[in-house]
């Protein structure tokens, strides 16, 4: 069974629809990275798929039931989401972050139970955090603030976790780190990932699935060496683009051809963007 | 885990986990503001030594001590601590719903709205009986509360915006305020306006009677939603992520806001800025956990309007200063310090 399955699915604000009659199935035990242009409806999908959106038409699917008619918290103890940019309140610590993370599994008489503390305890070593946990979220740098919301996660203990850009506004080591920590939570608990990416490079490094999101729909998905091609990158982007490995990894890797820097088109191959790019030139110096 | 109390009795029945500083700071608030209650009672145009004055709490005083204490001092000093800690708890609930530290009940007229229901209901019904004013009081604030909602929260406003729009609820609700008292009859406009300044001059043991149960019990119901309102202050889709029933929550508690605003207006009228400041008191030292924020700015909103009412009594004897005017005089700045560091949210 699949963790997560949309059928039919008709999103949308208003009367634009973001996404429309879409049947998707997000694979158990893998890592899946959204990908998209700005606006084209990723994260809208991510969030529904978390029932924090509504959908117009269609259903989403939790291991093959209806999400809209289970109970929130049962739903919550399954699935968890990391919204884009959360805000803590200030002098919120770390620990009373993660602590939060239970809520599902808490009532009013049991608000500390041995399994909480255990969670707890290990989403902090999970992330690193234990020494920082009564340091005021507030205070921290941009990195272990984003490893603090990743630990609230955690601690919910779901088998799918969503991720809406988790590395946005970090440098490259902090994104390469929560990405690492993001794997080796795969890894070793098998848990589901799903997340919005927009560096490319590392979507293709860290996904076992890709799915490119356009045009309302999905453009194409599967295992990132099969689906990753010039071709996609022109339609979901509307960019140029040559794909050679990473030579680390072996993974797909994209370079963009850049549509003001001129002369480099001249080595990077003979694509029809060669001629173009040549003919932009041509009618700068005319 | 230090710094917290784990209690886990009745083997899997129950668990808590308790922050040990919060515990003390409360219990030292606590024992502050039964400190100044006690120095407040002696106070006056007849002085009472603190030591009399307990033996008077306990029962033990003389006759002409125990007159003055009991019957003309304590009720003041009792609803002083009720409104208090009716408006710090409304204050805590509001910011911590709105995720707005600018947020109280008195900024965005909420408070405005009950003083209307309050003066109209004065002036209209004036032989209903007085029992009838804070549920009255707790309707207007709800008013108000649910325009203000439909006006601003729909969307996630920006703190200013909701303000802006708070204060326009305020002026609105005090040019009725002032429309009323005018077509009033004289007898009754007095008495209106000085209840309107945030005064608790001349209350008396039925007007605590009155307050005890709305605030005890509405505090109460807003404790036991302490986890609630913890979540909301992470924004609604970590709330909705984690499987609390944000909207269903904000409602009641927003009611319960509304209650502790009616109940604190009924009787003390607007007593500015103190549904402000305690719980960003309460925040600055024990942090924003609202299960420990709730009850420490209940104890240091009563300990505020203690302090503000002895001076409001003392300083301009034998003229009796509304405790509202006082009150304004140290929450007005406070409020465009934080309107300063927020300015660019």
């Amino acid at each position: 069974m699949h963790a997560l399955e949309t059928r039919q699915l008709t999103l949308s604000y208003g009367e634009r629809n973001i996404i429309e009659s879409l049947d998707l199935t997000i694979p158990r035990g893998k890592i899946t990275v959204f990908i998209g242009s700005n606006g084209c409806g990723k994260s809208t999908l991510l969030r529904s798929l978390a029932r924090l959106l509504k959908p117009k038409e269609g259903a989403i699917l939790l291991d093959g039931e209806a999400i809209a008619k289970r109970p929130t918290k049962e739903v919550a103890k399954r699935l968890a989401i990391l919204p884009q940019g959360p805000v803590a309140p200030e002098g919120l610590t770390v620990l009373q972050l993660v602590k939060q993370g239970r809520y599902p599994h808490q009532s009013w008489l049991q608000q500390w139970s041995e399994e909480d503390e255990k969670m707890v305890v290990k989403a902090l070593e999970a992330t690193q955090l234990t020494a920082l946990a009564d340091r005021a979220v507030d205070s921290l740098s941009g990195g272990q603030r984003q490893r603090a919301w990743i630990a609230m996660t955690l601690a919910q203990g779901t088998e799918t976790i969503l991720l809406d850009e988790p590395t946005t506004y970090l440098d490259m080591s902090h994104q390469i780190e929560i990405l690492d920590l993001l794997y080796d939570l795969n890894q070793t608990e098998q848990r589901t990932i799903v997340m919005v990416l927009h560096d490319l490079n590392l979507a293709c490094r860290y996904a076992h699935h890709i799915v490119a999101v356009h045009n309302q729909s999905v453009f194409a998905e599967g295992n990132p060496h099969d689906v990753m091609n010039e071709e996609l990158v022109r339609h979901v982007f509307q960019m140029e683009c040559q794909i050679t490995r990473d030579p680390i990894y072996d993974t797909p890797m994209c370079i963009p051809f850049s549509k003001s820097r001129l002369g480099a088109g001249a080595t990077a191959g003979s694509s029809g963007a060669n001629a173009e790019k040549e003919e932009q030139k041509i009618a700068v110096h005319a | 885990m230090k710094g917290y109390l784990t209690l886990r009795p009745g083997k899997r029945l129950s668990s808590f986990h308790l922050h040990r500083k919060s515990i003390w700071v409360t219990v030292a608030a606590a024992i502050a503001t039964l400190a100044v209650a006690v120095i407040s009672l002696g106070m006056g145009e007849m002085k009472v030594s603190p030591l009399d004055v307990l033996k008077v709490l306990i029962g033990m005083g003389d006759e002409q001590n125990t007159l003055l204490v009991q019957q003309f001092r304590m009720p003041r000093v009792v609803v002083g601590m009720l409104v208090g800690a009716s408006l710090a708890g409304a204050g805590a609930i509001m910011q911590g719903v709105v995720r707005n530290p600018l947020a109280a009940p008195d900024i965005l007229g909420v408070s405005g709205g009950a003083s209307v229901a309050a003066v109209a209901f004065l002036l209209f019904f004036e032989t209903v009986s007085i029992k009838w004013l804070p549920p009255v009081a707790f309707l207007g604030a709800t008013l108000i509360m649910f325009l203000l909602y439909a006006l601003a929260w729909k969307k996630g406003v920006t703190p200013l915006r909701l303000v802006l729009i708070g204060v326009g609820i305020k002026i609105a609700a005090s040019a009725v305020v002032t429309m009323l008292i005018m077509f009033s009859p004289f007898l009754l406009q007095n008495k209106a306006i000085l209840w309107l300044t945030g005064s608790i001059y001349g209350v008396s043991w039925a007007d605590a009677r009155m307050i005890l149960p709305w605030t005890i019990g509405l505090l109460l119901l807003a404790a036991l939603m302490a986890r609630r309102v913890n979540i909301q202050q992470l924004g609604d889709d970590i709330s909705m992520s984690v499987g609390s029933t944000v909207q269903r929550d904000r409602f009641f508690l927003l009611l319960i806001c509304a209650a502790l605003t009616g109940t604190a207006v009924s009787v003390g009228g607007e007593i500015g800025f103190v549904a402000l400041l305690a719980p960003h008191i309460a925040k600055q030292l024990i942090g924003p956990s609202f299960g420990s924020a709730l009850p420490l700015s209940a104890f240091i909103g009563a300990l505020i309007v203690l302090i503000a009412d002895l001076i409001a009594r003392m300083a301009f004897t034998p003229i009796d200063v509304p405790v509202g005017v006082f009150t304004s005089a140290v929450g007005a700045p406070f409020f465009i310090y934080l309107l300063y560091r927020n300015r660019n949210r």
